[in-house]
Formats: structure tokens, C-alpha cells, sequence
């Protein structure tokens, strides 16, 4: 079988003053190209510390994680952003750049990539519209609100097409009209080929989803079910 | 999704996005920009300062000289044949022959209206003057060795006299402070340049710091350093530019209405002659702080926040 990420007795420990935080504790899971996966658990569970492992943004304690049979903590610095494009994230802070504008914003992962002007013109359109954020193009950050700022944060993590997508909390800030507007549109990547890891510990949404669910609790995977319910 | 990644097209997107930053952070580049012309200037007046006492330290040492008196004994060819010996001392710049006829005819012209001092001379009768080489070192370090050597010359015995002993706590002590000026404007030089560095490159650093979560998230969304740094690297290219041209302007101006003022306290030195005279060295200086400065304090600031 082939596998695009694969968790292997990963664990995490953060050092704190007091005592050793074990933010996840031997978890091992494999997610297929194409599969869309949500991690659920309680906050503190590791649901974050996970995407961060999977993003390089955190090395892990012991254990290995796989993209494309590759050992993502062995990527030498200078070459990690070779592997963060394959990779789009939704941050649960949205990280949205304050001094760009939303189109800005959009078009920044594109321009890293060395799209040409034409394409960057074409296809941010095409995205802000999709996210119904194109009469906001030209506004900065703050001047959004929390959901267009979520819209935004996910316009940019799908714009470059990655394999995967990787989004924390997407639905945090929305209300349930604008939740379900964005779940679809995860729906419809994942339709589309693209993996979908998504964190989340909203009942509504995991339930509507009928995908695979692996629930996390102190770090350590409880529960990985095919077609979960949120169950914590 | 892979793209026709094109070097230029990167470049050009670099140097684009760091005017654009320069232009949306004004604030912080007015700060950055202020700052800069503090450092290019204190490190313009250190070398004006610089100049201005080597300039000092020169017309000083060429009022110093050294004579040496001939006995009545050595004719001119002989007095000559001295002269040229002398001229082969690697510490002698200048030699000058007086022979008796000619300080004869000097002291004349000079004292012509002091009846006095006529009427004395007359009464000596003839000419009781004595033949002589004026003397002008490189510095005045150098006189003590050009002593040293007539002591021991062969010719020491038609020397009726050398002034040297008479002028030595002058020499000392003009050796003692010009050295003393060089030194102390060498390190005083040295530790303002690094103090106006330091100022420079944290304020840079601070700008950039502001940026930190920009940057990082940069790195996260799968750019290069390159591309994160670049921009950073305009901005302090910019700034630095910003910094020169403003500071230039404001020595052009300083130096034009300032230059007849110094020439009162410092006879002979044309501040504004040397500073246009010496345009393209200052410039290059100017450019080597600031932009200099701009490029290195936001690579290394940038760096810091890589680590990611």
C-alpha cells in the first residue's frame, strides 16, 4: 500500500521548568494521497503539535514521520521549503502577513514558487472568488474580519495546489453558515485529489463529514475509525 | 504544482517587494533612514576630522627645520660636496645652502629699517655671518637621526654649530603631539565608527524584529531564504541610499558656508576645496556605511529568525 504520511511511534516532549510536557506520546498512523483525515481531540490533546510535526516546525522527540517516503526531519534547513510546498496549511492563527493585502497574501506563495505574473493574476482570481473574498482584495489583514481572515488563510494554503492540505482549526472563527461554506470547499479539494488533514473539535462538522477520524487524548491516538464520529 | 521557475522573474519580484515594504512600514524606515545619516555623518567628520589634523600635523612640521652652521674654513664647492651627502639621509626632505653672501644680504633686507642693529653690523665690519644648510625632515620624529649623524660625520669638524639642541624641546614636543593627536584620533575614531555601528545595526535589527512572525510564517509557507532575506536586504539597501544622499547633501551645504570660517582658525586649509576635490572617496565612503550597513545588519537580523 502506498502511503503519502506516515507517523511511526512519533513522540513529542516539550521542557518545561516544572516538569516534561508529553505533547504526544508513540503515535503511528499512515494517511493515503487522496484520504481526508480529521484529528480530533480536546484542546491540548496534540492535535496542533501534530500538524507542526508534519510541517517541520517541530522536530519530534523519538519516532519518524514520512512525506512521499521521505524522512521530513532529515530535510537539511536550506531544503525544507521544497517539502512546504507540497504541503498547504491552514494556521488556527490564520498568520496572515499584517503589511500585505489579502491578494497579496495569496499571490506571496505563488510568487515563492516562481509562478508567472499571468498565472499569479488568473489564478488568485479564480481563488478569491472561490472564497468569495474578491471585493476585499485590496484590504490588509486587520481591516478583515475573523472569517474573512479564515477564508483568506485557506485561499492562500489551496492556492499553489499542494498535495496536501493541512488545516488547524479552520472553522474556529466562523459562524455555521460561513462553517459549512468552507468544510464544503475542503470536501471539494479532497473530491478533487487533494489529501485533507484537518484539526478540529467541532461535533457538527465531524459528524456531517462520514470520513476517517483518529481521536487523540494526552497524546496518544485512542481511536482511528474509517468512517468516525466525533466521540470524545 | 511546479512553475517555470525563472532567476530574474525572482529578482525582480525581490527588489519590487522590498520597495513596497519601504514604502508601507514609513515609520520604521523614516527611524532607520535617521539613524543611518547619524552613523554616515559621524563616520564623514571622523575622516574630515581626520584630514584636517594631518593637514594640521603638516603645516606644524614644515615651520620645524634644523640649520647647520659652517666654520669660515670650508669653501663653497665644499659646503656642496655636504650637502649632496646629506640629500642621500633617507629623513632629509628638503636641504637649502645658504652661503655667507646670501644670509648676509637676508639679514640686510630684513633689518634694513633698524638703525641699531645696521650700525652694529657695520662696526663688526665685513661679514661675520656663517655658511649654512637648512635642514627639513620627512617628520620631526626624524631630526634626532639627522643629529646623530652629523655628530659623527666626517665633515663634523667644519660644523661651527647645529641649532638642533636650541629647537629640540620643540621638535619633542611637536613630535610628542602629533603623535599624541594620531593616536588618540585613531582610537577615538575606531570606537565612535563602532558605537554609530552598533546603534545602526540594532536599529535595523529592531525593524526587522518586528517582522519576526512575518518571517517565520514565510518559511512555513515554503520560501526560500532568499526570497525572505531579499526583501529585508532592499530595504536596507534603500534605506542606506536614502541615508547617503541626505547625509551628502547635508555636508555640501555644511561645508560651502562652513569652509571660509575654518580657514580663519586654520590658515592655508580649504575645507570646501578638499571635500569637493575628494567627492568620489567620500561618497564611496558614504555608500560603504550606509548601504553597507543596511545589507549586513539585515542579513544577520533576518538570519536569526530562519531557524524554523
Amino acid at each position: 500500500m502506498i502511503f503519502m504520511i506516515s507517523f511511526q511511534k512519533v513522540s513529542k516532549t516539550f521542557q518545561s521548568r516544572l516538569k516534561p510536557i508529553h505533547a504526544l506520546e508513540e503515535v503511528s498512523f499512515e494517511v493515503q494521497p487522496g484520504e481526508f483525515v480529521s484529528i480530533v481531540g480536546r484542546s491540548g490533546s496534540g492535535k496542533t503539535t501534530l500538524l507542526k510535526l508534519l510541517l517541520a516546525e517541530e522536530d519530534p522527540s523519538s519516532g519518524a514521520i514520512f512525506f512521499n517516503d521521505q524522512d521530513i526531519h532529515q530535510i537539511k534547513s536550506d531544503k525544507l521549503h521544497k517539502l512546504r510546498r507540497e504541503i498547504g496549511v491552514v494556521f488556527q492563527d490564520y498568520k496572515l502577513f499584517p503589511s500585505k493585502t489579502t491578494y497579496e497574501n495569496i499571490a506571496y506563495v505563488m510568487e515563492v514558487m516562481g509562478a508567472s505574473d499571468r498565472e499569479i493574476k488568473n489564478d488568485v482570481a479564480k481563488v478569491l472568488e472561490l472564497v468569495q473574498l474578491t471585493d476585499r482584495k485590496d484590504s490588509f489583514p486587520e481591516e478583515l474580519s475573523g472569517g474573512e481572515r479564515q477564508r483568506a488563510a485557506i485561499a492562500r494554503a489551496l492556492i499553489h495546489r499542494p498535495q496536501v492540505i493541512l488545516a488547524d482549526e479552520p472553522t474556529g472563527n466562523l459562524d455555521p453558515y460561513h462553517t459549512r461554506d468552507i468544510i464544503k470547499l475542503l470536501v471539494k479539494l479532497n473530491e478533487m485529489g487533494t489529501t485533507i488533514i484537518l484539526a478540529t473539535h467541532n461535533q457538527e462538522v465531524i459528524n456531517s463529514l462520514e470520513k476517517r477520524v483518529i481521536t487523540l487524548e494526552e497524546g496518544k491516538v485512542i481511536r482511528d475509525e474509517k468512517k468516525g464520529r466525533f466521540a470524545i | 504544482m511546479p512553475y517555470n521557475y525563472m532567476m530574474s522573474a525572482a529578482l525582480k519580484r525581490i527588489i519590487k517587494s522590498g520597495w513596497r515594504d519601504f514604502k508601507r512600514n514609513n515609520g520604521l524606515s523614516v527611524a532607520t533612514i535617521f539613524i543611518m545619516v547619524m552613523t554616515i555623518s559621524l563616520v564623514t567628520s571622523l575622516f574630515l576630522s581626520q584630514k584636517t589634523f594631518n593637514f594640521l600635523i603638516v603645516s606644524l612640521e614644515d615651520k620645524v627645520d634644523m640649520a647647520v652652521y659652517f666654520t669660515e674654513e670650508p669653501t663653497n664647492e665644499e659646503i656642496l660636496t655636504i650637502q649632496a651627502e646629506l640629500f642621500h639621509l633617507p629623513e632629509v626632505k628638503k636641504l637649502e645652502y645658504i652661503s655667507k653672501e646670501e644670509a648676509l644680504a637676508k639679514f640686510t633686507e630684513r633689518h634694513a629699517g633698524e638703525e641699531v642693529i645696521m650700525e652694529s653690523l657695520a662696526e663688526v665690519g665685513g661679514n661675520p655671518l656663517l655658511s649654512s644648510i637648512n635642514i627639513k625632515a620627512w617628520e620631526a620624529s626624524q631630526y634626532a637621526a639627522i643629529s646623530a649623524f652629523l655628530d659623527t660625520a666626517s665633515f663634523n669638524d667644519l660644523i661651527a654649530k647645529v641649532d638642533y639642541s636650541q629647537k629640540k624641546p620643540v621638535i619633542e614636543r611637536l613630535f610628542s603631539l602629533t603623535s599624541n593627536i594620531n593616536t588618540t584620533g585613531i582610537v577615538l575614531s575606531i570606537i565612535l565608527a563602532l558605537v554609530a555601528v552598533l546603534i545602526a545595526f540594532n536599529t535595523v535589527r529592531i525593524a526587522i524584529y518586528n517582522s519576526k512572525e512575518e518571517i517565520e510564517t514565510m518559511r512555513l509557507v515554503g520560501a526560500s531564504d532568499w526570497f525572505i532575506r531579499g526583501p529585508f536586504m532592499v530595504q536596507g539597501i534603500i534605506s542606506g541610499l536614502w541615508a547617503v544622499l541626505i547625509t551628502f547633501l547635508i555636508f555640501s551645504a555644511a561645508v560651502y558656508f562652513l569652509s571660509p570660517k575654518v580657514a580663519i582658525i586654520v590658515p592655508g586649509l580649504n575645507l570646501s576645496s578638499f571635500f569637493f576635490s575628494n567627492f568620489l572617496v567620500i561618497l564611496l565612503l558614504q555608500l560603504a556605511a550606509g548601504v553597507g550597513l543596511g545589507v549586513i545588519a539585515s542579513w544577520l537580523a533576518v538570519r536569526k529568525h530562519l531557524i524554523i
